[in-house]
């Protein structure tokens, strides 16, 4: 009888993106050649993207990890597990890594541990006790629970995720709708995709909770083009939580979006699931009293929503246990860019953004001195190491003119050019401009111009007063976060790196 | 590599028909029209507004509006390569340059060879191993030269 050794690769599309699926073939060849039949169960992953592809195995001391993996390090790394003895690539147990062990994992307490389509799995870790505990203590009790704990969507917005459940409770009209924002389009984000990709079910059941809580009994889930991986995962965990009958006749969808960043506010994302272009809508009304098909519709992020299932299990009380100020719970933070441990990091509200660049993130991966961080996405401000005492924080980051958004860290060292970062915010914001108001549509374009102007040496100090009067404009003008925001890059990178805004030798003749 | 079907009528509409009963159905069909044909060519539109109730310069802003449908089939190979700022800030934009001036394309372009058509992504989610992209679907991570041309290497070998 041939021996069976069982190992954790996960399948994330970051670990496949580095290789993870020739690291698996090299470890079954490898194994054959041993005699060993391996169960390799992909898993999602950790967060610790650095290391992936990432191999672990069960041991006395718990999971013992190996990273960076290579096609090439397979042999002697099952030799190492088999035989014993040692491999350049051995980490030691996982969870003693300091960015594993320092983290506080609510959100994402599963994911990188279990075979994230496996129900067996996600009970046995804690699943579906959030549904029961909603089920007993009942629908209206359930959305006071959610606005207990302080909640704030974790899309960007911050808006507090019980206020939009209790309006939408009380709405008259039915049917109603849970729609799951899970258009992740900020650069340096991919929490929602981790969830969905590592821990599908418990999206599955936050859903099913608020769907409870609000009385609505369908529910859509519209995912990013951009996130194949995701789409799969969440479409087979509904087919299967569904075949376990674990959604009590809740009906889920899921729908793939189409390129469009702007699909990411949720009012032109309610359009776009209507099957039109995906344009803004003014508010009010409010999508939790006239949404979807004008039906009262609690639209949330993927992370508030897989936050809920944590609170209802643990209670609101255990939630507010953690953060800082109004900020309550947990924020995934997401490091990304040129930094050397990049990766998800979940941790209560308060770090400073230094300690997660410096400590969390150990700086550039390039090992120049970081410059500027960008938080919070395309529409973040850019941040100074002077700035590097502000703690995470929606207020904090407020009060100096930034904004945390989806918890996404951008690094770049001293090799960026900030102006022409700013450049980029306002063409992106041209790009992907719905149309629908003015400042947007027009203020992006003319936002390029001027900054062409300012760098081909064209009046610096007239395009300097012009460009700040559009950022104004923009900001207090447009009907969303795309054009409200987009001064937020700019202008963080005009106050804080002005000596990048200089005109340059060869930029006239393009602004010309 | 994507092996696309040459458009035809009947086929658009029993891809229409399949869909046409959902709510908001546009953006499933569209979706689904391009996975056969590569893309979402301009003789569908009157069909897709006609089976949906929709006229047909509805549909056309509906199609236009969002960036993942293509006006033209693509070539054998699709190259996206994100350009949004986590990319940037690991060398995305030198390696686009180099793309583009090695393959002699611009975005949204392909070679005169119809091997490789070249379009910016913005942000696949794999920003803490930037730059990254996406090959025929296939997701790639840490990108540089070198393994960029590896990739694209052994995807034109397979093809051949």
């Amino acid at each position: 009888m041939s021996r069976r050794l069982r190992l954790y690769l996960p399948a994330d599309a970051a670990a496949i993106a580095v290789g993870a699926e020739h690291v698996a073939a090299a470890l079954r060849a490898a194994g054959a050649a041993r005699g060993i039949t391996l169960d390799l169960v992909r898993t999602g992953t950790r967060g610790m993207v650095w290391l992936e592809p990432l191999l672990e195995v069960e041991s006395a001391e718990g999971r013992i990890g190996f990273g960076p993996m290579r096609p090439a390090d397979a042999e002697g790394v099952l030799a190492a597990i088999l035989d014993g003895g040692t491999h350049a690539k051995a980490l030691g147990p996982v969870e003693e890594i300091p960015f594993l062990r320092d983290q506080t994992r609510l959100v994402f307490a599963r994911c990188g541990i279990t075979n994230p389509l496996s129900p067996e799995d996600y009970a046995a870790h804690g699943g579906w006790k959030g549904l029961a505990r909603a089920k007993s203590l009942g629908a209206a009790a359930t959305v006071e629970e959610i606005v207990a704990s302080g909640l704030r969507g974790r899309g960007g917005a911050g808006f507090p995720t019980g206020i939009k459940w209790r309006t939408a409770a009380a709405a008259a009209e039915s049917p109603k709708y849970i729609v799951c924002n899970a258009d992740e389009g900020d650069s340096g984000t991919f929490a929602d995709r981790m969830v969905m990709e590592g821990d599908p079910f418990l999206l599955i059941e936050g859903m099913a909770i608020a769907g409870f809580a609000v009385g609505a009994s369908h529910g859509y889930i519209y995912i990013r083009s951009e996130y194949p991986h995701a789409v799969t995962a969440m479409r087979e965990a509904i087919r299967v939580a569904a075949r376990e009958g674990a959604l009590d006749g809740f009906a889920l969808e899921v729908r793939v979006g189409a390129g469009a960043y702007v699909c990411g506010e949720e009012t032109s994302l309610l359009d776009s699931l209507e099957g039109k272009r995906g344009m803004v809508r003014a508010k009010p009304p409010l999508p939790a009293i006239q949404g979807l098909w004008g039906k009262p519709t609690v639209i949330n992020n993927v992370i508030s929503l897989a936050s809920v299932p944590w609170i209802m299990a643990e209670g609101a009380g255990a939630y507010q246990g953690f953060g800082l100020g109004r900020s309550r719970g947990t924020m995934p933070v997401q490091l990304a860019g040129n930094v050397r441990h990049g990766g998800l990091y979940e941790c209560a509200f308060g770090v400073t953004l230094g300690d997660l660049v410096e400590r969390v993130g150990a700086g550039t991966a390039s090992g120049r001195p970081v410059r500027a961080v960008q938080v919070g996405g395309p529409l973040g401000a850019y941040f100074p190491p002077a700035l590097f005492d502000t703690p995470f924080d929606y207020e904090a980051f407020a009060a100096r003119d930034g904004l945390i958004g989806h918890g996404g860290v951008v690094i770049f060292d001293d090799t960026v050019d900030m102006a022409r970062q700013a450049r980029f915010a306002m063409e992106f914001c041209g790009l992907e401009s719905c149309g629908k108001c003015t400042p947007c549509r027009i203020g992006s374009v003319r936002g390029v111009e001027v900054i062409d102007r300012l760098l081909a040496g064209v009046r610096p100090e007239a395009q300097r007063e012009l460009l700040t009067d559009l950022c104004h404009t923009m900001k207090y003008g447009s009907l969303c976060a795309l054009g409200g925001f987009t001064p937020y890059p700019v202008m963080s990178a005009l106050t804080h790196f002005p000596e990048d805004f200089v005109p340059r030798a060869g930029a006239r003749m393009a602004a010309e | 590599m994507a092996e696309y079907e040459r458009w035809s009528e009947a086929r658009t509409n029993a891809i229409i028909a399949e869909h046409a009963g959902e709510p908001g159905a546009i953006l499933p069909i569209l979706h689904a029209l391009q996975e056969v044909f590569g893309h979402v060519p301009v003789e569908a539109e009157p069909l897709v507004a006609a089976a949906l109730n929709l006229s047909r310069a509805e549909v056309h802003g509906i199609v236009t509006f969002y960036h993942d449908f293509r006006r033209h089939a693509p070539g054998r190979h699709v190259l996206r390569l994100c350009r949004a700022e986590a990319c940037q800030a690991a060398g995305g934009d030198a390696l686009a340059t180099e793309v583009r001036r090695r393959h002699g394309i611009d975005w949204h372009a392909t070679t005169p060879d119809g091997a490789l058509t070249l379009e910016p992504v913005f942000c696949l989610g794999l920003c803490a191993c930037a730059p990254a992209a996406m090959l025929d679907g296939q997701v790639l991570g840490r990108l540089d030269e070198a393994t960029l041309d590896e990739a694209l290497g052994g995807a034109r070998e397979r093809a051949a």
